[in-house]
């Protein structure tokens, strides 16, 4: 390839190849920085924009940014390319192909049908020229439903992660969390625990109490521990009752290898998932999570920007049609994501991209305490998506994580972004609340006065 | 029933949650209460302080002159310093956390000879605080283990803007089979002041998390510094034995007797239905 250039007068601006071109293009953040990989400045910044903007969007067909031979990634997104879907776009340039999707040509029909024919190289660099707007205006139009006990994704809804975590997995110290949650009317995406220990033994009871909880209270939702998968497959295999199947997700494969899997192993996990068929409503059974730095973290970068290694994650989790994956934008530290500002920003490009690709996108709406970051922050992500229409964020007491010793998004932001935004829970949910009580009756998100006859024995014999 | 009335109470416009006794159970934020949907001014407000108290303990120098003083009782102490300058620069360069500055690599050539069987590192991390509260009770309970052990020790090592892997480049200096790097974790909301302890057999510039072993949360409220040491030397006794760290040897670690007091029961499922 010869490279990639941008002329204004005598200034001459010049990229190497297309993965700098695109490392140059991306809006400023640490990560890339560190990585050393970032524009020198502004200017150079605008002009990588530019010359990125010219570039047709059948050239990512052509030029990979990971080789093709010794990365299974990039073979997946390239073999599994769909040359017909892509003709809607194909005679495109990048800075066309925004244009194209901020008109009124781009429905949430011609969107759908677009999915197969775009890869996360086409999407991650459009995303590059885009404002927070644009961001925000073409992920609304996109529209991805996902089921298993309840039907995730609808227009005007939005779902939300019960994530009880407990420091070490003290079973009545998760219940209160639970108990808390579902009174606040949060849990329809998933109830889900990330374990401090991970043995096969304590996934197991975990697994074993989260679906006695769910049978019990008779909770249209589905559990899930974040577990590595094979302890899952492990767990499966002994009997255990799994509703989902968890797996942290990079774009790189020596970025898996370094998580300890690669595409075969997914593909073992969904299909353990898949044999339980413990769905009511649908057969969506995986849970994938990913972040900005991951494959910087493990040194498996290629040398690529780590957004658009993001959006290659997002190609890993399509096959295995995950009822949820989730964003973790804020949580590996500022030497990826420095401020609320690129925090901010990397979350809606992140649903952006995950949403083009057809995925049923989700945000850890989150911030470390080592970040230049804040509630205030995080108050501005959770607003902008819930316009943006995300299918899914988390719930957790009072936004402070007392294992994983981060903040995100409590029961109570959840209720907010409801009532600000007009955004229901899960329909099957829904009508779950509004039966107990937990909700009041009526089109407001409110609470009951009252705790829900199911639950008062429980609580009142403590 | 008798003892719990279930309906949330109204304080002025506020309204509290009648599952606050669930709070025994778990630090988690419950039963904070609302005003409509929002969280009530004072657990607002109160969240905004711990965050700031998080944040100074991210920010808060370590004074290692001062600290080396109150460690000269447990023997020789050298300091050093990490190649990141400042606490900008170790937040947003954890590769110069992870090596020595040129003059402390220098020093530390010059001045510590082994072998030795253990060189323990004590190292700011992300909590300066996690070191002033928990070092000293720390190494009373350790160095005893370490020392009826038998180990032969190299001088305390005292590390300012460290990360985890710093401990490799200096075990492989002054040459230790193994190295202890006890380092302020990442501060939570509610756990600003929480030591982490990592166990590295054969350190050496390069390797990565899976070759250590580690114990986290030790603090006053979290994992007791008996406890902790008596995790450490299990596994660095092992360590010793199988010439090796990290992965392979957690298995084993786990089998480890649980704390006591810890029963399963979990109240939403105990007891009839209703």
């Amino acid at each position: 390839m010869a490279g990639y250039a941008y002329v204004s007068g005598h200034e001459r601006y010049v990229f190497r190849d297309l993965k700098d071109l695109m490392a140059k293009a991306t809006p400023l953040r640490s990560g890339d920085l560190l990585a050393g990989l970032a524009a020198g400045d502004d200017t150079e910044r605008a002009a990588a924009q530019l010359a990125l903007a010219d570039v047709p969007l059948g050239v990512f067909l052509q030029e990979m940014v990971v080789p093709y031979e010794t990365d299974e990634v990039t073979r997946l997104i390239i073999d599994s390319h769909d040359a017909e879907a892509f003709k809607a776009v194909s005679h495109l340039t990048v800075g066309g192909f925004r244009d194209w999707l901020l008109s009124d040509h781009a429905t949430t029909e011609a969107l759908a049908k677009l999915v197969p024919g775009l890869t996360p190289e086409m999407v991650a660099a459009v995303s590059k020229i885009m404002r927070v707007q644009d961001l925000v205006m073409v992920a609304k139009k996109c529209r991805v439903v996902t089921k298993f006990r309840n039907t995730i994704g609808l227009e005007g809804r939005m779902a939300t992660r019960l994530q009880p975590n407990h420091p070490t997995d003290d079973a009545a110290g998760i219940a209160a969390s639970i108990v808390d949650g579902l009174l606040y009317g949060n849990g329809d995406a998933v109830i889900g625990i990330n374990p401090a220990t991970d043995s096969i033994g304590q996934v197991t009871s975990l697994v074993q109490m989260l679906d006695g909880i769910i049978s019990r209270y008779e909770i249209p939702t589905q559990s899930c521990i974040l577990t590595h998968v094979t302890t899952t497959i492990e767990a499966i295999n002994r009997g255990a009752p799994v509703d989902l199947v968890f797996q942290s997700i990079a774009g790189t494969e020596a970025a898996n290898k370094s998580f300890g899997i690669d595409l075969k192993i997914l593909k073992e996990g969904y299909e353990a998932g898949l044999s339980l068929k413990r769905g009511t409503v649908g057969d969506n059974v995986m849970y994938f999570e990913t972040g900005q730095g991951s494959a910087l973290s493990a040194n498996a970068h290629h040398g690529v920007d780590q957004q658009t290694i993001e959006a290659r994650a997002y190609a890993v989790a399509r096959p295995f049609k995950p009822l949820l994956i989730n964003t973790v934008v804020g949580f590996i530290g500022p030497e990826y994501l420095y401020d609320g500002r690129q925090i901010v920003r990397a979350g809606l490009e992140d649903h952006f991209c995950g949403k083009l690709l057809g995925l049923p996108m989700g945000c850890d709406i989150c911030y470390t305490n080592h970040a230049e970051a804040d509630q205030n922050d995080m108050d501005v992500l959770l607003t902008m998506l819930g316009v943006a229409g995300i299918n899914f964020i988390m719930g957790i007491p009072g936004s402070d994580d007392v294992m994983l010793n981060y903040q995100t998004t409590s029961f109570h932001d959840a209720l907010y972004v409801r009532r600000v935004l007009g955004l229901k829970p899960a329909p099957e949910f829904e009508a779950w609340l509004k039966a107990q009580e937990i909700f009041a009756a009526g089109d407001q998100v409110s609470l009951g006065p009252d705790v829900p006859r199911a639950f008062r024995r429980a609580i009142a014999a403590e | 029933m008798a003892e719990h009335d279930m309906s949330d109470k109204p304080r002025g416009v506020t309204i509290a949650n009648p599952w606050t006794h669930l709070r025994k159970h778990t630090p988690a934020r419950i039963a904070l209460g609302r005003t409509g949907v929002s969280l009530p001014t004072t657990e607002h407000l109160a969240f905004q302080l711990a965050h700031a108290r998080a944040r100074s303990a991210v920010h808060h120098a370590i004074d290692l002159p001062k600290l080396a003083q109150d460690l000269a009782r447990f023997g020789p102490v050298v300091e050093v310093q990490s190649a990141a300058p400042d606490r900008p620069a170790y937040l947003q360069r954890p590769d110069l956390g992870r090596k020595l500055s040129a003059e402390s690599a220098a020093k530390l050539a010059a001045e510590v000879k082994g072998p030795f069987d253990v060189a323990f590192v004590i190292a700011d991390g992300l909590s300066a605080f996690a070191i002033e509260k928990n070092i000293v009770p720390f190494l009373e309970a350790m160095l005893a283990v370490s020392d009826k052990a038998g180990w032969s020790r190299a001088p305390l090592i005292l590390a300012g803007q460290g990360r985890v892997a710093l401990g490799d480049e200096i075990g492989a200096i002054i040459g230790a089979r193994m190295v202890v790097m006890l380092i302020g974790e990442r501060p939570g909301l509610s756990s600003p002041d929480s030591l982490g302890i990592y166990l590295t057999y054969g350190p050496r510039v390069g390797l990565t998390d899976e070759a250590r072993n580690c114990i986290s949360n030790v603090r006053s409220e979290g994992l007791s510094y008996a406890e902790a040491a008596y995790k450490l030397h299990y596994l660095a006794s092992e360590a010793l034995k199988r010439s090796l760290s990290g992965v392979n040897l957690k298995d084993d670690a786990e089998v480890l007797p649980k704390p006591d007091g810890e029963a399963a029961g979990n109240f939403l499922l105990d007891g009839p239905k209703g």
